[in-house]
């Protein structure tokens, strides 16, 4: 331990101790158990009890119960756990019956202190410290102790409860692999006394058939099997697996969450996945038993396993198939005439579980859509995985929802009605549908895919975030087909889809809903991205009133549509889609796009427009738009000097990756001395010119500001861009600093100011050989290497955290806490 | 109650084939001036007629009281109260009235406008409407259709309505109570609570649940109904009002942006305010700041100045702009920045303002009447242009119709706020009625889409339904009435205990009926006879009271009984069941003793001796008070 903590903590403790200087701060004494763990873990508990006695008296003091906070208290309790862990130390603490007095019954437990959720807390998180060697076994049962973590399994707290479950799996743990154990069996004399009571806990809760107690009693076997994979927790299955069995027999099973938990957690452990246990008969019991809702999850679980055997699987995507097959023979003109493969038939339950309410119904198919979209993205997913069933069911009980389905069947009439506008089906639909893109189909099930999109798109009674996610599968499908098309073009499936998809585009832009709005404009950057040199596309677009409308929405007034706006132009500028103002046919538009982008970054009064124009402008500059290249050095000029005043950190970062895109593009490749050298077209410019360009773009200024911003990010960026414009300025650039030119100086004193947080006046023209003399001057690497480390590192350290904790009770006689 | 909105059945026919008519026939060549066709399809060229509620199964004169729910159902009221002999009342909410005034006013203007000479007649014939396509040959009626009323005629109508308030409870003869409830749907509209005091019958039109402009629906009120009418359901229930509204706010812009012009026929109150409301929100962002917006009616003025001044008719958001204080609704606003200009016609300062592109609100939505069929026969032949149908109350392909062939644009966004059906299961299961009455059509799907089984009323029990023209009887009776009791008469009881919580007291009064009120007074104190030889006066021949006999409760254990009477002497006895009870046979004596459930009958000869020992007998089992 520090020795300057050391010092300290004689005062801490007597704070702590002290009833009348109640420690308010519950973060502080955290941080303080995390250190005291931290030392421990290199250190020796006891040696750090002796070397600080203070400790000691501070838990003793926790003794008098009726003088302490319960917020001491239950900071007490974990540290004398966090000590206790180490076995001598436990001796040492055991000697003067400390643990005895605060874990014991006569302890806390009788005290009003332990209605206080907290105290309840640490005293079981101090035995779980605690509870690491086999003298603390001994200790659990001598203080009484388990039979009251038994009682704080149903504590009404959540926390509380789940910590004891918890700890009763540790305990339960360490009695048996404390002991050579090899035949531990059904009669209770095999087992460890400790570990008997707890199994004998566990059996009588199982018997109970009182559903909470069932409930605990499952959690802890699940906890256990998920934690422990020796061969006891074998036997221990052995004994409570008729009990457990049992319950699946039950006309419906109370604690179905909690036994397909338990299942799961042991078909993972390889103890039992490697065994020939009926765990998987069990399984597939329980898959047949429980509800279609109930089943949902514990199918999804087994179809996760990587061990397991095949026809459990077939069963378990049987399940997450079922409420798809439902929707399909509940359209099939002809019963029976879906299609499905046998066995894949909707089964009566799970009929009724769909026409039983609205919510049962969306409940089951969010369920069953959303585990087979997660299935879908494993790389062990089912096979055969029925692309073409699932699309086709995918896509009718998209018409369902919508209204377009016309079933024939009477349970495809009550389906229709249940399902008609369920937003949520809607959304999950179209979510798998989108996954589904990742396999192929057969032609008909890809014009059905379309067609049911693209009556979402232009459906007015899609919610805005049903649209979204219309937009979204739509990209996803388009990728998809272009991708197997094997060109960048999109497939000409598709080529009538897109024609028809910019008026439904026209309208959504003009949507009074700014959601609506965004999602449009989102979709269309994709889409522009992706086949904006695509002729066709381009055709279809430009003949659409779709880039002057998004160049409208430049002038929104909700600021999230502004952004998807600019982004959107930008990437339509990019491609040459964009409306060009200085036509016959726009005698509105009076200023070219750059302008409008660079009115948006001056006089945007919120952030995200901004921060857009700025990636806007960054991606121009990369790819060389033409529209930056005319008068490049006056635009850039201008957007640093707006940019360097933002208010927004983010926008000056961004302003900032614009400068080192300008400065690499000016300084041109760096010098490879393996690099084939091939007769350049034009000479590299001269680092001097390099300065001057930069000088005059107000690149310069801009960077020198921004390396004193109060951002961290913002100064660790700029000192990145000033590093790489010494390392390529100044070694054999020619160029001699002038430290003693008085500009200099006076530059120097310009950015002192800057860095004392003075406004200070602009830099103005910099001679070349002046700012090779400031980037000399300026220590880039020291300052990079304090602003690599987070700005609370000084905070963070025990000896501040000690201070602080002193000085919120005034212990400490002068100011010299460090200020959060 | 609601009235049926008036039906335009005047001059337009459906779709019609040209080979199916042939006016050669003499009986059609009659009327063929009368007809005119347009595109395949035939209509009827005459002054607009209106179809009136029908009036076979119900006489008027026989009404007492007439409940307006909206403005928009009380367009027939002048039909009947200055027609039908109607001399009750007729209640509605303030906005309603002025409104509803609104509507007739500018309906009667635009008919006025336009005079003409003659209704058509000669196609009524019977035998030369069945040779009619249809729908001309299926209306039904026709012979009862009338032309437009007057102003005046508007005026004495509204001159018997009778103003209430929401929540106010208005007594009718003493016999209901009736409460007009905030409906949600339209400015005062109302849903009526008539009760008594054991039954509550809810009649629910025309509600909407959706946040709008008008108060919130009272759902709380209409709990504990025994029965609850249910009409006036959305007319488009596929349709979401916010997605139309979205379309329609699309292709207004999309229109406007291509050079082309906006017309929305619609009625001059109503959903217009929420299309404003939200156009306000929407031009800035559409980019639309200067593009005019044209509201041209008679009442243009009016409407927009009442709608400001109901602030306690209206939702709380808009109320509590009124304090502010701000113009409740942003048209105001729109007006102030000559962004929406209103005009009571087309003529006069409208002609001078005009400027395209532009877009007009205008009636009426019917299309045959009012400044919208200017603006059809104006912009009706150009693409560019577009007319955007929001009133789900008319067919727009109807509508439409004799405008045929149409270059302009048409787009139909029914916008109606009523109840849909999954909004009428929300309120059935929040209300709980006893039983819900309905038309036959909201019990099933509609027929063009028999497998939307979510488009009709679930509820349990199930529905009754009623049909066209069908009397129905509704499933509860009146089994109690309440009479009060005087407190003087009240004082004077005495109560007596027959089972712990069970008091019994008897009481002599008289009844006293007055409107359906019933008291119970202290029988008047036995006056001595006036020595003076004055006439009685009817009134005061009251009956003597005679002397209060002892009320008889309990049963007679008939084993004991005859145990009773063998020991007072009574031999021979035999006891028969019969089907109400005993008899009980004293052979010697020739009598009989029959014991019913509610009465005990002594039947002997002449020995009233007999029969009063008898009686005292079977007195002892029962209990007196």
């Amino acid at each position: 331990m520090d020795p300057e903590c050391s010092r300290l903590l004689p005062a801490l403790c007597a704070v702590l101790a002290d009833p009348r200087q109640p420690m308010t701060d519950d973060t502080c004494l955290e941080k303080l158990l995390d250190w005291f763990k931290t030392v421990t873990e290199t250190e020796s508990s006891l040696l750090l009890l002796q070397e600080n006695p203070c400790l000691v008296e501070l838990l003793s003091q926790a003794l008098k119960f009726q003088d302490v906070s319960s917020r001491i208290l239950s900071f007490s309790l974990r540290l004398a756990g966090i000590f206790a862990a180490q076995e001598n130390c436990f001796q040492f603490l055991q000697q003067g019956e400390l643990l005895l007095g605060l874990f014991g019954e006569a302890g806390p437990l009788g005290l009003p202190a332990w209605n206080v959720p907290s105290v309840r807390s640490g005293w079981i998180q101090g035995l779980c410290s605690l509870a690491k060697h086999p003298s603390a076994e001994q200790f659990l049962v001598d203080c009484g102790a388990v039979d009251t973590i038994f009682s704080l399994q149903g504590d009404s707290s959540l926390f509380v409860a789940s910590a004891a479950s918890q700890l009763l799996v540790q305990v339960l743990s360490l009695s048996i692999q404390g002991r050579a154990t090899p035949h531990l069996g059904s009669s209770d004399g095999d087992w460890p006394s400790c570990a008997q009571s707890i199994v004998g806990y566990l059996e009588e809760s199982l018997r109970s058939g009182a559903t909470p107690q069932i409930t605990q009693a499952l959690k802890v076997l699940t906890t256990t099997f998920g934690r422990c994979h020796h061969s006891w927790t074998e036997a221990l299955w052995m004994r409570l697996s008729p009990l457990v069995t049992c319950l699946l027999e039950k006309d419906t099973v109370p604690t179905a969450h909690s036994l397909a938990d338990l299942f799961l957690s042991m078909a993972r452990s390889p103890t039992f996945g490697s065994s020939d246990c009926d765990l998987w008969v069990t399984l597939a019991q329980t898959l047949s038993c429980l509800s279609p809702t109930q089943a949902g999850p514990l199918a999804l679980g087994i179809l996760k396993l990587h061990v397991c055997p095949q026809a459990l699987k077939t069963q378990a995507f049987d399940v997450l198939l079922q409420p798809l097959a439902c929707v399909l023979e509940a359209a099939a003109q002809v019963p029976g005439s879906s299609g499905l493969p046998d066995g894949t038939g909707s089964n009566p339950t799970m009929a009724d579980a769909l026409l039983a309410s609205t919510s049962s119904c969306a409940a089951l198919l969010c369920q069953s859509l959303a585990h087979l979209g997660e299935l879908q993205a494993l790389p062990h997913s089912p096979r055969p995985w029925p692309q073409v069933l699932l699309l086709e069911a995918t896509v009718m009980t998209l018409r369902f929802c919508s209204g377009s389905a016309v079933p024939i069947s009477s349970v495809g009439g009550r389906l229709c009605g249940i399902l008609a506008s369920c937003i949520r089906v809607q959304r999950a639909a179209l979510d798998f549908l989108g996954m589904l893109s990742q396999g192929t189909g057969p032609q008909e099930s890809v014009t059905q895919v379309f067609a049911i999109l693209l009556e979402y798109l232009r459906s007015p009674e899609s919610s805005p975030t049903v649209l979204k996610k219309a937009f979204q599968a739509t990209l996803r499908w388009l990728l998809s087909m272009s991708k197997a098309c094997g060109s960048n073009n999109p497939d000409p499936h598709t080529q009538p889809f897109l024609r028809e998809l910019f008026p439904v585009m026209q309208k959504r832009l003009c949507n009074p809903c700014w959601e609506v709005r965004d999602s449009a404009l989102e979709f269309l950057t994709h889409l522009t991205t992706h086949w904006g040199g695509q002729p066709d596309f381009r055709q279809a677009l430009l003949a659409s009133d779709v880039p002057e409308l998004t160049q409208q929405l430049l002038q929104d007034p909700e600021a999230y549509v502004r952004a998807s706006a600019v982004t959107a132009m930008g990437q339509l500028a990019s491609q040459g889609l964009h409306a060009t103002p200085s036509g016959p046919e726009h005698p509105g538009a009076k200023q070219s796009l750059p302008q409008e982008l660079l009115h948006i970054l001056s006089l945007d009064s919120e952030g995200f427009p901004r921060r857009a124009v700025m990636q806007v402008f960054t991606q121009w500059l990369q790819d060389g738009h033409p529209a930056m290249a005319e008068d490049l050095e006056q635009f850039m000029a201008r957007v640093f000097q707006v940019v360097s005043r933002d208010l927004d950190w983010e926008v000056r970062v961004q302003g900032l990756e614009l400068a080192r895109v300008f400065l690499a593009q000016t300084l041109g490749p760096p010098d490879c001395p393996y690099a084939v050298a091939l007769p350049a077209a034009t000479p590299p410019t001269s680092p001097a010119e390099v300065l001057r360009t930069l000088g005059r773009v107000q690149l310069l200024e801009f960077a020198f500001r921004a390396l004193f911003d109060c951002d961290r990010p913002v100064a660790q960026k700029s000192c990145d861009l000033l590093l790489l414009l010494r390392a390529r300025t100044a070694p054999g650039g020619g160029l001699q600093g002038a430290e003693c030119n008085p500009e200099a100086v006076t530059v120097e004193a310009a950015l002192r100011a800057w860095q004392a947080g003075e406004q200070g006046q602009p830099l103005g023209e910099l001679v070349p050989e002046v700012v090779v003399a400031i980037l000399r001057t300026l220590d880039l690497e020291g300052l990079q290497a304090t602003l690599a480390e987070s700005s609370d590192h000084v905070e963070q350290s025990p000896r501040s955290l000690l201070q602080d904790m002193l000085a919120a009770v005034g212990a400490l006689g002068g100011h010299e806490a460090d200020c959060y | 109650m609601q009235y049926t909105q008036i039906q335009i059945n005047h001059d337009y026919v459906g779709l019609w084939t040209g080979h199916d008519f042939h006016p050669q026939f003499p009986s059609l060549a009659t009327c063929s001036k009368e007809l005119k066709e347009c595109s395949g399809h035939v209509f009827v060229d005459s002054v607009p007629e209106f179809c009136l509620p029908e009036t076979e199964l119900i006489d008027m004169s026989t009404v007492d009281v007439i409940l307006i729910s909206n403005y928009h159902c009380m367009m027939a009221l002048p039909y009947i109260t200055e027609h039908t002999g109607f001399t009750g009342t007729v209640y509605a909410t303030e906005p309603t009235l002025q409104i509803g005034r609104l509507l007739m006013e500018e309906l009667v203007n635009f008919i006025e406008r336009v005079p003409k000479a003659q209704s058509a007649s000669l196609w009524k014939n019977k035998d030369v409407q069945r040779l009619l396509p249809s729908p001309l040959k299926d209306a039904v009626e026709v012979s009862t259709w009338r032309r437009c009323y007057s102003m005046q005629e508007v005026n004495s109508a509204l001159s018997k309505i009778q103003l209430v308030g929401y929540s106010q409870k208005i007594e009718l003869f003493g016999a209901v109570q009736v409460t007009p409830l905030s409906s949600g749907y339209a400015l005062g509209s109302s849903n009526w609570v008539i009760q008594s005091h054991y039954e509550k019958v809810s009649y629910v039109s025309g509600s909407s649940l959706l946040t709008t402009h008008p108060q919130p629906m009272d759902q709380a009120s209409l709990k504990n109904s025994d029965v609850l009418l249910l009409t006036g359901l959305t007319q488009i229930p596929t349709a979401n009002p916010d997605g139309m509204v979205g379309e329609f706010c699309s292709n207004l812009a999309l229109t406007v942006r291509n050079g082309g012009n906006v017309l929305v026929p619609c009625y001059p109150s109503g959903v217009i305010y929420d299309l404003l409301e939200c156009l306000y929100q929407y031009i800035d962002s559409a980019g639309l700041s200067n593009v005019p917006f044209y509201f041209i009616s008679p009442v243009a003025n009016s409407s927009l100045e009442f709608s400001q001044i109901f602030a306690e008719w209206l939702c709380h958001n808009k109320q509590t702009k009124v304090y502010l204080p701000e113009p409740p609704f942003p048209h105001a606003e729109l007006i102030q920045t000559n962004k929406l200009k209103h005009y009571p016609s087309i003529h006069g300062d409208f002609s001078n303002d005009f400027r395209q592109p532009c877009v007009v609100f205008t009636g009426h939505p019917s299309l045959r009447f009012g400044d919208v069929v200017h603006f059809l026969e104006l912009w009706g032949k150009s693409s560019l242009n577009t007319v955007i149908f929001t009133e789900p109350d008319f067919s727009y392909l109807d509508a439409l119709a004799p405008y045929q062939p149409l270059a302009m644009k048409c787009i139909y966004c029914p916008i109606d706020t009523r109840l849909n059906f999954i909004q009428v299961s929300k309120l059935l299961k929040e209300v709980q009625p006893l039983h819900v009455v309905c038309p036959e059509q909201y019990t099933q799907p509609p027929p063009t889409q028999s497998h939307r089984m979510d488009l009709m009323i679930d509820c349990q029990p199930p529905a009754m339904s009623y049909r066209r023209a069908e009397v129905l009887a509704l499933p509860f009776k009146r089994r109690y009435e309440k009479i009060e009791i005087m407190p003087e008469l009240a004082d004077s009881l005495v109560p007596m205990e027959i089972k712990p919580g069970i008091s019994l007291a008897t009481v002599s009064a008289v009844l006293h009926t007055k409107d359906n009120k019933h008291v119970l007074q202290p029988p008047p104190r036995s006056t001595q006879p006036t020595s003076g030889k004055k006439r009685k006066r009817v009134s005061d021949d009251i009956p003597d009271c005679k002397v209060l006999k002892p009320l008889l409760s309990g049963s007679i254990p008939v084993e004991q009984f005859v145990q009773t009477l063998e020991k007072h002497g009574f031999s021979d006895i035999k006891v028969e069941d019969t089907a109400k009870g005993h008899i009980v046979l004293l052979q010697e004596a020739e009598t009989l003793i029959q014991i019913e459930e509610d009465s005990t009958h002594i039947i002997c000869d002449n020995d009233e001796m007999l029969r009063v020992r008898l009686r005292d007998l079977v007195l002892k089992f029962l209990q007196k008070f």
